[in-house]
């Protein structure tokens, strides 16, 4: 396995995936409705699955990847029981 | 080689990722957001985790690379047609541009 630590693009690789973890985090503090907040947490897990993964590539070490599949499963579950709320009808109606 | 190759597809993907996430900031209502930031992420994640595949090798992490890969192209769509078909029956309204919603007409027909 290729080791990277002395090379600067994995650095390049994760700092644009922080930005891009940034964009979400501006969605979900901004999104006007529930269902755009749970939209970008969802993007937010898979966003964090990519940043795991480019962990593993730089450091060498396996259990970084249980993170990411752990992670998915959880951002999975998540987003199906978040959707499974808000398709109930309001309070008001 | 594989190397090259790995690094090559971790770079698309990350751009991928990039570009789905200016798409969800930047799109007007949540069913364009989802469509542009669902496609481009799922895509990117797993041509990063491809990537992965492909420097580490068939090995312990390689193996868990491509489990994950598996597992976010099989449950990424599910999430996001659930989601939006939530978003639909939650009474969200379209875009003011949008020009067709056939969802609402096969409701007003049944």
């Amino acid at each position: 396995m290729m080791y990277m630590m002395d090379s600067v693009w994995p650095s390049i690789f994760m700092l644009i995936l922080l930005f891009s973890g940034f964009l979400c985090l501006y969605r979900i503090a901004r999104g006007p409705t529930a269902p755009d907040r749970t939209v970008a947490i969802d993007i937010l897990g898979t966003l964090m699955v990519g940043f795991c993964a480019i962990l593993t590539w730089v450091t060498g070490k396996d259990y970084y990847m249980n993170i990411g599949i752990t992670w998915a499963l959880l951002s999975f579950i998540g987003t199906i029981a978040l959707a499974k709320y808000l398709e109930g009808r309001d309070f008001d109606d | 080689m594989t190397d090259i190759i790995g690094v090559l597809l971790i770079t698309i993907g990350v751009l991928f990722d990039l570009f789905g996430c200016i798409g969800l900031v930047r799109l007007p209502d949540i069913y364009n957001r989802l469509q542009a930031a669902t496609k481009c992420v799922t895509l990117g994640t797993c041509m990063i985790l491809l990537g992965v595949l492909f420097i580490a090798g068939i090995g312990s992490s390689g193996i868990r690379a491509l489990l994950c890969a598996i597992f976010i192209l099989l449950t990424s769509p599910v999430a996001a047609h659930a989601l939006s078909r939530a978003a639909h029956r939650a009474g969200i309204k379209l875009w003011d541009g949008s020009v067709v919603d056939r969802y609402a007409e096969k409701d007003r027909n049944d």
